[in-house]
């Protein structure tokens, strides 16, 4: 029943037996223990739970863990290297770009994947990218101030 | 532009949770791992009215993995348990008993080895339903013949200080009836020149706080029981189960993990009477994590229904207000009828009428139940206040502001209930909101002739829960470092850096030396709870006094060491100065202990009650919060389609703490409030939720928010605040909605009085004008 499959997480090749029906945020979280990501809606609209495959923004509450079989997949864990966060990360800290923190990962990963695509979006294209993330905190002016910050060094 | 010139000396902007959340490490109960956890499924009500007849849950318990099945015979047969809870009135049970009184309600749950096995055992229970007629309107509701939701309500032995004088009515949905008088309405009403009636409406809508509420319990070999919860309010839940299992309060430690938000969704018992029950007949832990659908049935928003008539002198002073508020509660009172007294309290707004006769129910019907929500009760009666404010100021052909500004409170006014006002910077927050939106200058209107602009206003008072308890306690350590017990909880306020910044402040060492522990019940000092935005207020003020008793120790110690009078000692900076002297908190330690080791205890305590400790008035709340907001809108005439542009809130926040906590919550609120003034709102049809998920229900996303939102802090010093300080989670939300409105009609002449705010509302409005 459990197929066995390959992921490079965080750079680092890991293997898992899990079942066909799991999604991949369940694996990631449960079986490797990476819980940076959270279940939110859990149907692919509030952004949480979003973790970036082959460097592109999924919502893994709703991506099976075997389609991420031989993929490359970030979570927040990995974006930091060593003691030394991610600018993204800098910027959120330095503006104050969450709250209560839940939908941090997220907004991250998915800011993350904007900037590796378009290092230099303008406003409308940041809110449009990132549009599908809820900060219930309503951090959005903080968030936008953030990923300004970073786009235009 | 700086939300505050003067902010603490150990404030550099920083917040104690940042590392941990911006890198995934910030544990929060779904993050958390228990050895031997079986996972909790709840089988809920399909119907929103019904008898149940039976319970046959024997399929169930053949499901492989299955550990224990609850139903409502373990409730009433069950383990010697008191079968009835609830904060005010003991309308609740842990699973439903005789009736399911809402779609969602509770009727088993299942252990099981895994979440599948759960889920799959609890759809194999089978339940027969007598259907009753739903009641789902607060309209429909109070009508004599109405169905009854309850057919007797108890009471609990020791209930809130503050809801003493409130007792359930019988043969009747109305749940709670408070009056407020002053003076003689119909007198009122005779003196003046017009008369304003109006009646107003706002949907049931839900916090959508994005972590689900959650709660592992683990039965201990010895009979005590350990909780880890997402839970506002501890020490509430924790004197709820002792009530419920007849345990003592010392035999229950629950533990509180960072909250994904709260909003007040996350105060009084939630899931936590289910998980315990089901750990107790698995004799295992049990976790049950809520589905964002279940959520929709754990908690909402009050839905009201208000009628408000208002007279006004010929020089336009407010003279005379009478209000009939309809607090939609739900299937139980939860804490509804303190919600509907927060609501009559101000539902004269903050103006000084001479005449007031305000009735606010809280009714049952067949929704899930209401709660606290961010604003409690307030946003329901502001939104009818303030727009008719609005609507009175145009009949009367005067200005908005202006008209404000001649009837609201000034320091030392008398307030509704015949008290003295203090500390209400309610006319300070007007004007900056107003010199914010340029008021008064031409509104600058769009090159688009399809489109069109207006601005409106909006103020308010809130009370904060009076009495209240909050105690707190630090240890100081022998390098002079020091860890914060306190049991408010972080749920993205920045609670936690606030409480340090003030120890840190206080003591005169820097942030960096301050821990805060986290909530545990079996360390941490009580406190009512982390809501009202009381805990700045409250729990800071304890830990200011902790940090003085602390003071006060070492003081002593140098005084008796160094025999010199305590008078002519003082700590500064982290040191206790005397005479030429200097000497750092280090070394009064070892000195007092002789050795490396030892452990002071600092202890503080806040205890509000319904007299000024100092004067002998009557208070009826420790602090009252003000603030206004200003919107300006632009509308397309041909669809109706509105968008914020700007909108500016100022707030009395006393004394800001940590700016970018103050600008946060002031920011935060306003953008919840934007969500509710425009699209949230929860849908039934017959009996069922439509919407219970976040594609039907819309919360504001980055693409909705205006172009600015300007935070400002007013700070009118209180007394019995730290460093003057006063709560500021809840103000920003209030105005938000009555000012986007008031901004509506400013600019197309459109007065929509039933929230949300639609473009279908505004471009039928024009419709019927043109």
């Amino acid at each position: 029943m459990k197929k066995a499959i390959t992921m490079e997480v965080n750079g680092a090749s890991c293997e898992v037996e899990v079942e066909p029906w799991r999604t991949l945020l369940d694996v990631v979280r449960e079986e490797l223990d990476l819980t940076g990501a959270k279940l939110g809606c859990d149907i692919q609209v509030c952004g949480a739970c979003t973790l970036l495959v082959d460097g592109k923004p999924v919502s893994a509450c709703s991506v099976l863990a075997v389609d991420a079989d031989g993929r490359k997949v970030t979570t927040v864990e990995g974006l930091a290297e060593g003691d030394r966060l991610h600018p993204l990360q800098e910027s959120f800290m330095k503006f104050g770009a969450l709250q209560c923190g839940y939908c941090t990962s997220g907004f991250l990963l998915t800011a993350k994947a904007m900037l590796d695509e378009n290092p230099h979006p303008d406003d409308e294209q940041i809110k449009s990218y990132m549009g599908g993330s809820f900060c219930r905190c309503g951090c959005y002016q903080e968030i936008m101030q953030a990923i300004r910050n970073v786009a235009r060094g | 532009m700086a939300i505050s010139e003067r902010p603490l000396s150990a404030q550099d902007g920083q917040r104690l949770d940042y590392q941990a959340k911006l890198t995934g490490r910030a544990a929060y109960l779904a993050d958390m791992k228990m050895p031997g956890v079986c996972e909790g499924a709840v089988l809920r009500s399909p119907v929103a009215h019904a008898w149940i007849r039976y319970v046959d849950a024997s399929e169930a318990l053949k499901v492989p993995g299955v550990v224990a099945v609850y139903t409502k015979d373990d409730v009433v047969q069950g383990t010697g348990i008191e079968p009835y809870y609830g904060p005010v009135f003991k309308d609740q049970t842990i699973v439903a008993v005789d009736k399911v009184r809402h779609v969602g309600d509770p009727v088993a749950a299942v252990a099981a080895e895994t979440r599948e096995a759960a889920e799959e055992a609890a759809n194999l229970i089978v339940v027969e339903y007598e259907d009753l007629p739903p009641v789902m309107d607060v309209r429909d509701s109070v009508k004599e013949d109405a169905t009854l939701v309850h057919e007797t309500v108890r009471i609990p032995e020791h209930g809130f200080a503050d809801l003493a004088e409130l007792k359930p009515i019988e043969n009747t949905n109305v749940c709670t009836h408070f009056k407020l008088r002053k003076g003689d309405i119909e007198q009122g009403f005779a003196e003046c020149a017009h008369i304003f009636e109006d009646t107003f409406i706002l949907p049931t809508t839900q916090h959508v706080a994005l972590e689900p509420h959650g709660c592992i319990a683990d039965f201990q070999p010895d009979g005590r029981v350990h909780l880890w919860s997402t839970t506002q309010n501890p020490f509430v839940v924790r004197t709820q189960l002792a009530n419920i299992f007849k345990m003592p309060v010392s035999k229950i430690r629950i533990m509180v993990p960072y909250l994904g938000g709260g909003y007040g969704s996350k105060v009084y018992p939630k899931i936590e009477p289910l998980t315990v029950a089901l750990a107790q007949k698995a004799r295992r832990p049990v976790r049950i994590l809520l589905s964002r659908e279940e959520v929709f049935y754990t908690v909402t928003k009050h839905a009201a229904f208000i009628r408000m008539k208002t007279g006004v002198t010929a020089d336009g002073s407010f003279h005379a207000r009478e209000a009939e508020v309809f607090l939609d509660t739900g299937a139980f009172a939860e804490i509804g009828p303190r919600v509907a007294k927060k609501s009559a309290y101000t539902a004269a707004g903050p103006y000084k009428f001479k005449h007031v006769k305000i009735d606010a129910k809280s009714v049952y019907t067949n929704k899930p139940p209401a709660g606290a929500f961010r604003g409690f009760g307030v946003s329901q009666s502001a939104w009818a206040s303030e727009s008719q404010t609005d609507i009175i100021a145009k009949a009367l052909d005067r200005d908005p502001y202006e008209l404000r500004m001649q009837n609201i409170y000034d320091e030392g006014d008398e307030f509704v209930t015949g008290e003295k006002l203090w500390s209400i910077g309610v006319k300070g927050c007007l004007e900056k909101v107003a010199q914010e939106m340029k008021w008064g200058e031409p509104m600058a209107q769009p090159e688009d002739a399809s489109k069109v602009r207006g601005r409106g206003l909006a103020a308010l008072i809130k009370a904060t829960i009076t009495p209240s308890i909050s105690c707190a306690a630090i240890k100081l350590n022998e390098d002079g470092s020091v860890n914060v017990f306190t049991s408010t909880v972080e749920m993205g306020q920045g609670s936690d850096t606030a409480m340090a910044a003030i120890v840190a402040d206080t003591l005169g060492i820097p942030l960096e030396q301050v821990s805060v522990l986290g909530v545990d019940t079996d360390v941490v000092p009580y406190d009512l709870t982390t809501s009202s935005s009381r805990s700045t207020f409250h729990m800071g003020k304890a830990l200011e006094l902790a940090s003085l008793d602390l003071c006060e120790q070492l003081r002593k110690f140098v005084s008796e060491e160094y025999e010199v009078p305590f008078d002519e000692t003082r700590m500064e900076g982290g040191k206790v100065l005397f005479r030429e002297n200097a000497l750092t908190i280090r070394e009064v330690l070892f000195n007092h202990f002789g050795m490396q080791g030892g452990t002071l205890v600092g202890r503080g305590e806040v205890k509000t009650g319904l007299t000024d400790p100092d004067t002998g008035d009557k208070t009826t709340s420790s602090f009252w919060f003000v603030g206004a907001g200003g919107s300006e809108v632009e509308i397309d005439k041909d669809t109706g389609r509105l968008r914020v542009l700007k909108h500016a809130t100022a707030v009395d926040v006393g004394r800001v703490i940590t700016p970018l906590g103050c600008q946060q919550q002031l920011v935060g609120g306003a953008i919840t409030g934007l969500g509710q003034a425009l699209f949230e709102q929860m849908v039934w049809d017959n009996g069922v939720l439509v919407n219970p998920n976040l594609v039907d229900y819309v919360l504001p996303a980055l693409g909705d928010m205006p172009d600015e939102i300007t935070p400002i802090a007013v700070e009118v010093p209180h007394k019995n605040g730290p460093f003057g300080a006063k709560g500021i989670g809840e103000t920003s939300l209030i105005p938000v909605a009555p000012s986007i409105a008031n901004a509506v009609d400013d600019a197309v002449d459109v007065r929509i009085k039933d929230l949300p705010v639609t473009a279908e509302k505004i471009f039928l409005g024009m419709l019927d004008k043109s």
